[in-house]
């Protein structure tokens, strides 16, 4: 077998049972790896309306064929499980140097069932394999977790872990690795928090065998090249990171401000990319075998760590109407700590400072930390008590859906799906606000980037405010999307490779002849298996929409002013194009055109 | 006239963050970018007003230009 290990390792948690399993190839060619196969294997597995949070779930840890291999950013994997902030399938997508150590160690991936009866983490080194005793560490953040472990576990071995979020299950909790790196959404960090599963730690020695190594050394300099060659990779992410689209966002009038209440943020500049650049990086910070490099590594008052991105600068600054950078990166310090989702916990304090704002949260419910827009400890003090679940924080740990509707409006909660919108008002960007609605995972801006050709003008510039086609650039950017999420690449290469490159590179590592047609139908199949799964689970058409505010409330000032998302005009469309019914369910013959 | 001038990421570099350009003359988007001697193939994103804008778009008084180069995503 070329490019995936061929073993999966099963870990039951209850009875102690571990097992390797060999890899139907067959079966993981049709969804490819990480998000598709593990999506395809879990919904073989597991009840779409199982408990997220109960014994009967499972969590799946997912690497792709590529992961791993001599080429460029083959570093990602997934954690694929059930989602118990949204109910739907997640499949949430990190990078660091994690998944391509699980590779050496010789798994494609890793699945955890039941639940231990005592605070645990697993060690793997290559054969061996143990689930030992996490007393000593459960309780403890992440950065002290990884150090402790790393003392005990094989020299050289990568940590996974969750910090006190996970472990008092709340359901924005973030599964971390390599201490900064993020499979933040979906709160998959709370079901390893249900399975008493504090952490796998991972130690291999093999290599990935690729099909054919001096094709790919050819393919993997071509690609080299056009990443090199391209401004977004080769010039903007590693210069500023994902936070140059600050002033990109703001410029553009769609930047959400105090809970979507505002779409321009007259202080951007000072929590822009370039203030950041200027002001706090201290280095660049990739993920393994990457030349992008667009990750942070920063210092401010004498504290250093990863970050912060974009989504994560928006979320605990113009969202809460905070300026003061320096506590919008100790902000995100305290999330990667405890081992919270960035973008819901700081669009979860704005949640919360509407209500407050509003007079629904009263100012003896705050403990002495006034949840008002602007108020820059409030975002530090806040993201404390959620992952610790302290006073309010307690119900805020369960997500800006379930904080607003326990004040009976539910509509003040910027979310879809239960899951927290990210960091780009769909008012003045209509393809994205059909992305959003229709996204497998909720309000997500990743799974769908329309971003990309509605403001930065890649692959071409569309404009942003009109409908038209709107529907078919969806479906094209969903698809390859879940392509490239099932290879173990990173989705940033994107700006600079289109499918004919994808299938080049995935050939010569797999020994498949695939064209550029053949993925993006894998693409088609696997997003349409996450919707049959959703679909089972009870997560019907009708949430395929956005916040109340968002179909309404046209946007109060700036160059968007006036926009609302015009959804119902699109998702018609969309149906159709993806060949569902006009309620929006895949028919029988897409299922049977797609083979699932 | 006055126009203000923002620029963005890679293009501070020996141009500031912020500028007003004065003129007596008509002008455009693209007398903008020369005189401040932006290549248009450097230029990914060009917005008068938060709008975008062709490179043949007449200014008025109290526009404002925003000039990025090709730079981001996330």
């Amino acid at each position: 077998m070329f490019g995936y290990a061929g073993k999966i390792l099963r870990i039951n948690l209850t009875t102690k049972e571990v097992k390797v399993e060999p890899l139907d190839e067959k079966e993981a060619k049709k969804f490819i790896g990480g998000r598709g196969l593990g999506t395809k294997i879990f919904y073989d597995e597991v009840s779409p309306q199982v408990d997220a949070l109960s014994e009967e779930n499972k969590v799946l840890f997912v690497t792709g064929p590529l992961t791993g291999t001599p080429t460029v950013t083959t570093a990602r994997y997934m954690v694929v499980t059930k989602s118990p902030l949204s109910d739907t399938i997640a499949s949430s997508n990190s990078g660091g140097y994690w998944a391509p150590e699980l590779k050496f160690a010789g798994y494609d991936m890793v699945i955890v069932e039941g639940k231990a009866e005592n605070p645990s983490y697993i060690m793997i080194e290559n054969d061996k394999v143990e689930i030992r005793d996490a007393a000593h560490i459960w309780g403890k953040v992440v950065s002290e977790t990884t150090k402790i472990l790393e003392k005990e576990v094989p020299e050289k071995s990568r940590v996974l872990a969750i910090g006190p979020a996970g472990e008092k299950l709340s359901k924005i909790a973030a599964v971390m690795n390599d201490v900064s790196r993020a499979a933040g959404r979906s709160g998959v960090g709370a079901v390893l928090g249900s399975k008493n599963l504090k952490a796998i730690t991972v130690r291999g020695t093999n290599k990935v065998k690729v099909a054919d190594e001096e094709g790919l050394k050819e393919a993997h300099l071509e690609m080299l090249k056009r990443i090199r060659e391209n401004g977004v990779t080769g010039e903007g992410l590693p210069a500023y990171g994902t936070a140059v689209l600050v002033n990109i966002i703001n410029e553009t009038g769609v930047f959400p401000t105090k809970n979507f209440q505002l779409s321009q943020f007259g202080q951007a500049e000072d929590v822009s990319g370039e203030t950041l650049a200027e002001k706090y990086l201290v280095k660049k910070d990739p993920c393994y075998r990457c030349p992008i490099a667009c990750g942070r590594y920063t210092k401010v008052d004498d504290i250093e760590g990863g970050g912060p991105e974009y989504e994560t600068i928006w979320a605990f600054s113009a969202d809460c109407g905070v300026a003061d950078m320096p506590s919008v990166i100790k902000a995100n310090y305290w999330c990667n700590e405890l081992g919270l989702d960035t973008i819901s916990a700081g669009a979860t304090i704005a949640a919360a400072m509407e209500l407050y704002q509003r007079g629904y949260i009263k100012e003896e419910d705050t403990d002495g930390m006034p949840l008002e827009f602007g108020n820059s400890e409030a975002i530090i003090e806040w993201t404390k008590r959620m992952g610790n679940r302290e006073g309010l924080g307690d119900k805020m740990a369960e997500g800006s859906y379930r904080l607003a509707e326990s004040y009976g409006v539910p509509e003040l909660s910027m979310s879809v799906k239960k899951l927290e919108l990210p960091a780009y008002d769909p008012r003045g960007i209509q393809g994205q606000g059909l992305q959003y609605a229709t996204s497998n995972r909720g309000g997500c801006h990743v799974r769908g980037y329309l971003i990309s050709p509605e403001i930065l003008g890649e692959p071409e510039k569309i404009d942003r405010l009109t409908i038209d086609g709107k529907a078919t650039w969806a479906k094209i950017f969903q698809d390859l999307t879940a392509l490239i999420d099932s290879t173990g690449l990173c989705l940033f290469t994107s700006f600079a490779m289109g499918a004919d490159e994808y299938a080049r590179i995935i050939n010569k590592v797999m020994g498949t002849e695939w064209s550029a047609d053949d993925i993006l139908q894998a693409g088609e199949r696997i997003w349409n298996l996450e919707r049959l799964f959703n679909l089972e689970a009870g997560v019907d058409p009708s949430q395929d929409t956005l916040p109340k505010r968002l179909l309404e409330d046209g946007i109060s000032e700036g160059p968007s002013k006036g926009h609302v998302t015009r959804l119902s005009e699109m998702l018609p469309e969309y149906y159709e194009i993806r060949g569902w019914s006009k309620e929006g369910i895949p028919t029988d013959a897409k299922k049977k055109e797609l083979g699932i | 006239m006055e126009i203000t001038v923002k620029f963005f990421a890679t293009l501070r570099e020996g141009r500031g963050k912020i500028t007003t350009y004065v003129t007596e003359d008509s002008v455009t988007t693209k007398d903008i970018l020369d005189y401040y001697e932006i290549n248009v193939e450097d230029v990914s994103i060009l917005y008068v007003n938060g709008l975008d804008a062709a490179l043949d778009k007449k200014l008025e008084h109290g526009d404002i230009v925003s000039i990025f180069p090709p730079v981001g995503g996330g």
